[in-house]
């Protein structure tokens, strides 16, 4: 059993007094990749929110790599190494490509291998490094996405939280993200991975959870899952 | 010819002057949406403290100095303290600025009293020069060269440096900016602080022209609001443009038609807010 690079204990989050997550429990392995499933207003997002302290749970506990974190704080999780290719993408728009990348620039751990920086980013993104200079705003959604993932991998993340990263986007381009989430994992990162895409997620996944209404209805591999079709259709198929 | 070459150069440097008031204002305001009521007092505190310090006959460069150290120093706190406290509820904040300002108002009568001071010039600034058959005095030429200088320190600041763009990722999302590592509340308690100084260094350098006296505070505001409302929230090239632009109707309405000198004043920004509600060089908000 990998050693775990993040885990989720129990975790209760409410909206208000709207409570959202059940007692959650997740765990993702170092150099693994959790594929995170469900329907729409599970709590999938919720889940990856109060990991990186938009949200702040109730109750519970999280730890990466084995330190207990008190109080998720945005600033604080992302020190810690969490990264998030938010729902959305969320770039910001008015910055341009380049300086996008710039500002989430953090210096890596002294034992990476292979340190990001902008430079880097461009060579896995050409498409981006045309468009440095523009207005991030005016990119299409797939190259958003590009930017989000390329934004994240700039603070040097040991965890990366990525957030429906093919929602809304062409197929050929959701088979591209597709390998670049594999070649991010060949490089050692530890990845939760959330979607709507099954297919995708079974993919790339070695370990799947399912997420149904603030509880974890599943989890296992997803040899596991694919055998048994109840599950998939009980969780997440449309009615 | 003379009159009115005089006439554009008071303009000007009171454009100038404008400009480091409504500058901060500007960032303030259209970065970290904070309607700052007491950025006029910032001006006249500035002012009151380094007439203290010429008084004592400390050196002008330090006097102006020092008030905008003790401004940021003062801004911070208020920030931090008390406006932090208060994040996105406008009218809050309005009703919190505005009776700072009112305050420092009293707290500035009861220690400089209700007499006026005028700070003599600079003297290395003192006199004049002699060009075209007509005389400048130095000092205001040297607030329009002070003013540029600092509109393009602040220009390479936000626009080209990664400070800059942290700063406007800050407002383009905040929460995302947190998620990405960058120390939002620290980067816009610095805004704050150096928009309070700045009005702080104004405040200082108009004191030998405009003097300080109880009601400087009230008289300023107005004009910064002016300025950020015709040039656009945030962007510090229409706080320059917005600024000369006031400072010449100011002076020219004030010659020529002084009993609308306030119609003249106003009447842009009505239409502005009419036909541009963004401002002249404002971002349309998406």
């Amino acid at each position: 059993m990998a050693r775990s690079a993040l885990s989720l204990s129990n975790v209760h989050a409410y909206y208000g007094d709207s409570h959202v997550l059940h007692g959650v429990s997740l765990n993702l392995g170092e150099g693994r990749l959790l594929g995170l499933l469900g329907r729409n207003g599970a709590g999938k997002s919720t889940c990856m929110n109060v990991t990186v302290g938009l949200v702040q749970m109730r109750g519970g506990a999280i730890e990466v790599f084995g330190d207990s974190i008190g109080k998720c704080q945005p600033e604080v999780m992302s020190s810690r190494g969490i990264a998030l290719v938010p729902q959305g993408r969320r770039i910001f728009r008015s910055l341009t490509v380049r300086e996008n990348l710039a500002v989430a620039a953090r210096k890596p751990a002294r034992d990476a291998k292979a340190p990001w920086n902008v430079e880097r980013v461009f060579d896995m993104f050409p498409r981006l490094r045309e468009r440095k200079n523009q207005n991030a705003g005016s990119l299409s959604g797939g190259e958003q996405q590009m930017l989000a993932i390329g934004r994240a991998m700039m603070t040097n993340p040991r965890v990366l939280l990525m957030d429906e990263p093919s929602e809304g986007l062409a197929p050929q381009i959701v088979a591209e993200v597709g390998r670049i989430i594999a070649r991010l994992k060949g490089e050692g990162l530890s990845i939760i991975l959330v979607e709507q895409n099954i297919k995708l997620t079974l993919e790339l996944a070695d370990d799947v959870a399912i997420i149904n209404t603030g509880e974890v209805v599943f989890a296992g591999t997803p040899a596991a899952l694919q055998a048994d079709e109840s599950i998939i259709a009980q969780h997440l198929g449309v009615f | 010819m003379a009159v009115w070459s005089l006439l554009a150069v008071n303009s000007l440097s009171l454009g100038g002057l404008l400009f480091l008031l409504s500058a901060g204002f500007s960032l303030i305001f259209g970065l970290m949406r904070i309607p700052n009521l007491m950025h006029g007092s910032f001006f006249m505190l500035g002012a009151y403290l380094g007439a203290s310090l010429l008084q004592r006959g400390y050196n002008f460069w330090f006097a102006a100095l020092a008030a905008s150290a003790a401004m940021v120093v003062i801004g911070g706190l208020v920030e931090r303290l008390l406006l932090r406290r208060l994040a996105g509820q406008e009218l809050a904040q309005v009703l919190l600025t505005l009776g700072l300002s009112f305050v420092i108002a009293d707290l500035c009568l009861m220690i400089w009293t209700g007499d006026p001071i005028q700070p003599a010039t600079p003297a290395q600034l003192g006199g004049g020069v002699r060009t075209l058959g007509m005389f400048f005095p130095i000092y205001r030429l040297a607030i329009i060269g002070i003013a540029v200088a600092i509109a393009l320190g602040l220009w390479v600041l936000i626009d080209w440096t990664r400070l800059g763009a942290m700063i406007r990722a800050g407002v383009d999302d905040a929460p995302m900016a947190r998620v990405m590592g960058i120390q939002v509340s620290r980067l816009f308690t610095a805004v704050f602080c150096i928009g309070a100084a700045l009005a702080a260094f104004a405040g200082v350098m108009g004191s030998p022209f405009l003097s300080v006296y109880p009601g400087l505070d009230a008289d300023m505001l107005p004009l910064a609001l002016i300025v950020v409302i015709l040039g656009g929230a945030g962007s510090l090239l229409g706080a320059l443009v917005g600024s000369f632009i006031i400072g010449l109707l100011y002076n020219f309405g004030q010659a020529m038609f002084p009993d609308l000198a306030y119609v003249i004043l106003f009447l842009p920004m009505v239409l502005v807010l009419i036909l541009r509600p963004q401002g002249l060089l404002g971002r349309v908000q998406t």
